[in-house]
């Protein structure tokens, strides 16, 4: 029980132990917080396995197997296990970390829900966290696929966990159905890949590209199929569209799912398979064009949300597209670094979000209000009201507009350098620089507006309701808390050479990311352009800070009720540029249409039920009526019809 | 007067009991037409033991005498019970076995 590898499994079946426990325990389970505490008790349990499993692991990858599936003559198709190497560990920790944290908050958040539900809660909580270390351990693609159907599976459960409310149910719908839709391009991938390379291991397919024994025919195919998977889950341009009606979740887990952890599986599949990706650059390029357009998109549409959680979703999507710029930029270090810095602020902004709602929806609730608790027009000052809020939201408001020393200035700054080094080599990539610097702008403005919109300027809660605002308890708190101090240092992980670091994530990730930057290195900049890089990094985030709170201070704000509808570009904007509208036209009508005309009406009325069926039962009636008429019921007939088969028989005995 | 007049008359008396049996509507009338066909049946055994070796067909037609009596008499009674079921006696109109 030394090697990684063994802690590492320990790690990630604890939290199946729980599901089990939760699933098989029914009294437990709809007792509501001893359920809870069961879950949290087993994913700090995990947590610790998971930082134990980093403190063992060296530069070598471990792998533990579980047991052996889909067993073949040329060894096993398939196994079950764990691949414990430098990524995985690391994606482990966090999603250990921000699993338990999450959970510890839930209890906070959900407190009035009745216990039966808060059970429920828990048991798919526990099953999210199993599926997801099963996705980020996965020795091979198709352990990697069956955990990410079920993280998909515990993001439809959990968006509908207030399945009674027709939005929620409807939005967990969509959610599994557009991420469905790239799901079905991952499993012909795996499965062509499979078949090219004769084995879906990571390993192995490793070893065949390191021997050149992988033929290079289809493989464009092949790795777009794996992209399209990552677009679907990690919610890029044109299948974001799912991301922001998954709010209708509980806040804790859109922090959990929808922000840290299960959204960045599509980056983590990238660098996990960056070898592959490697030897199709025309693909990668596509990655890096989809994610510098996806936060550029994005940002605009976060600009004029007014929920506050819608701002965060879009706002989590620009930044999953700097993610994926990253990656197919060749940054692939940079990409991961981003997606460890974006869970600890990003989860910090949800949780947070989600103390101002549980403030705001407290207060309306006393007294009896129908108005909307996550609508940023009914908030403004609450600032004296969650001043621990306040601050730790700051922090990652800082994060991530990219103002150093915090986290995001580190990653987003690496992901913008290695954009603009790429651009000597191919000049698109300063066009994906500049759309980079002007999301950038546009997420520092955005956070200003969120911010300012929700605890700066007057208090719209109402007259009654203000004096219902309070903070929320510490074991809401507490969470931010830790999720502050890393977003304020999380930076430190790679803290870059020039300021005295050893950018300890690079070479933490080396083993695993090396093949891909010897393939396709990138000369990043140093010196003077460094500098002026980072300083215009810098700039944009200060500026764009400064110009969302002063264009968001210097109006004046109506409640929700009392707010004209929106015009011009900013209803564009608010109508997410159509392209749900677009979708519904193009695609769920004419679906819906096929359904109802040609296959309900004709294929099953028509055909099955119609010809196949009644038609069966209508032939034989047919046929016994036939038969029928020889009953006459007329005794003579009969003699007559003996008459001439007794003459028959005879006829034919006699000759 | 050979056994073949004999086989004649038997053949024509079982064809006059036959078509008597299709064409008669009335149910006395078919169990009249079948004591024809059974007593032609009787001039056919009867003659094969006049002529023939065996005295065996003399034996059958006591047997058949007999039997025909039960026959008649049942059927008799069955034709009167239809007749006080249905009020008929006509066989067309007996026809509850039409499918």
């Amino acid at each position: 029980m030394t090697d990684p590898g063994s802690v590492a499994l320990l790690a990630w079946l604890l939290p199946a132990g729980a599901f089990v426990l939760l699933s098989v325990a029914f009294p437990l389970r709809r007792s509501g917080r001893p359920a809870a505490y069961v879950s949290i008790l087993f994913s700090a349990a995990a947590l610790g396995g998971a930082l134990l499993a980093w403190r063992l692991s060296s530069h070598d990858a471990f792998t533990r197997l579980l047991w052996e599936w889909l067993p073949a003559e040329s060894g096993p198709l398939a196994t079950v296990g764990v691949l414990a190497d430098s990524d995985s560990t690391l994606m482990l920790i966090l999603v250990a970390g921000v699993s338990f944290l999450v959970q510890v908050y839930s209890l906070g958040y959900l407190a009035d829900e009745p216990p039966a539900s808060l059970g429920r809660y828990y048991t798919y909580q526990s099953l999210f966290a199993f599926s997801m270390m099963g996705l980020v351990l996965a020795p091979n693609f198709v352990q990697l696929f069956i955990g990410w159907e079920l993280v998909g599976l515990c993001s439809y459960l959990l968006i509908g966990y207030w399945y009674q409310r027709p939005e929620a149910a409807r939005a967990a719908v969509k959610a599994f159905w557009v991420t469905k839709a790239g799901d079905v391009g991952l499993l012909i991938g795996i499965v062509l890949l499979g078949r090219q390379a004769g084995t879906f291991d990571f390993v192995e397919i490793l070893r065949l590209v390191d021997a050149h024994a992988l033929p290079l025919a289809g493989l464009g195919v092949i790795t777009f199929c794996i992209y399209l998977g990552a677009v679907g889950k990690s919610a890029q341009f044109p299948l974001h569209v799912w991301l922001p009606d998954a709010m209708e979740g509980p806040t804790p887990v859109s922090a959990l799912i929808h922000a840290a952890t299960m959204v960045t599986a599509g980056v983590y599949l990238l660098t996990r398979t960056v070898w592959l990706f490697q030897l199709t650059p025309g693909v990668l390029a596509l990655v890096g064009w989809v994610g510098a357009f996806t936060a550029l998109l994005a940002a605009t549409l976060a600009c004029v949300q007014s929920d506050i959680k819608r701002v965060l979703a879009y706002s989590t999507v620009s930044q999953l597209g700097y993610m994926f710029l990253g990656v197919g930029t060749g940054a692939y270090v940079s990409g991961v670094f981003h997606l460890v810095t974006h869970a600890f602020f990003k989860a910090l902004l949800f949780l947070g979000s989600g103390s101002v709602i549980h403030a705001v929806h407290h207060a309306y609730h006393a007294t009896h209000s129908h108005e909307d608790a996550q609508d940023m027009r009914n908030m403004g000052g609450l600032k004296q009201y969650l001043p621990v809020t306040f601050w730790l939201m700051l922090i990652a408001t800082l994060a991530i507009a990219g103002i150093p020393p915090f986290s995001g200035f580190f990653s987003k700054d690496e992901i913008l350098a290695a954009a603009f080094a790429r651009g000597r080599e191919y000049p698109l990539y300063y066009l994906f620089y500049a759309m980079g610097v002007v999301a950038a702008f546009l997420t520092a403005f955005y956070m200003a507006r969120l911010m300012a919109m929700t605890f700066l300027g007057q208090n719209r809660t109402g007259e009654r309701e203000r004096g219902h605002l309070h903070e929320a308890p510490w074991i809401m708190t507490g969470p931010l808390l830790v999720l502050g101090i890393l977003s304020a240092v999380g930076g430190a992980l790679n803290l870059p050479e020039f300021l005295g670091g050893h950018a300890a994530l690079e070479r933490w990730l080396e083993p695993v990311m090396a093949r891909g930057v010897a393939l396709f290195g990138l000369e990043m900049p140093h010196g003077r352009t460094e500098l002026y890089l980072i300083g215009g990094a810098v700039l944009v985030g200060v500026v764009g800070l400064v110009a969302g709170f002063r264009a968001t201070l210097g109006r004046r704000i109506l409640p929700a009720h009392d707010a004209p509808p929106d015009t011009g570009f900013a209803l564009v904007l608010n109508r997410k540029y159509y392209i749900d509208e677009l979708y519904d036209r193009v695609v769920v009508r004419p679906l819906v249409w096929l359904s109802r005309v040609v296959l309900w009406k004709g294929v099953d009325q028509g055909v099955v039920d119609d010809a196949a069926v009644n038609g069966t039962a209508r032939l034989s009636r047919g046929l016994g009526w036939l038969g029928s008429r020889l009953q006459t019921g007329q005794v003579g007939v009969y003699v007559v019809l003996f008459l001439v088969g007794a003459l028959w028989v005879l006829s034919a005995v006699a000759r | 007067m050979g056994l073949q007049a004999y086989l004649t008359l038997a053949a024509v008396l079982f064809a006059i009991g036959l078509f008597g049996v299709i064409t008669r509507r009335n149910t006395i009338g078919i169990l009249l037409g079948i004591e024809l066909m059974l007593n032609a049946v009787n001039i056919n055994l009867v003659a094969f033991a006049r002529f023939g070796p065996s005295v065996v067909g003399m034996v059958f037609t006591v047997f058949t005498i007999c039997i025909t009596v039960a026959e008649v008499a049942l059927g008799l009674a069955l034709v009167i019970l239809i007749f006080r079921v249905r009020r008929t006696v006509v066989a067309d109109h007996l026809d509850l076995l039409r499918g």
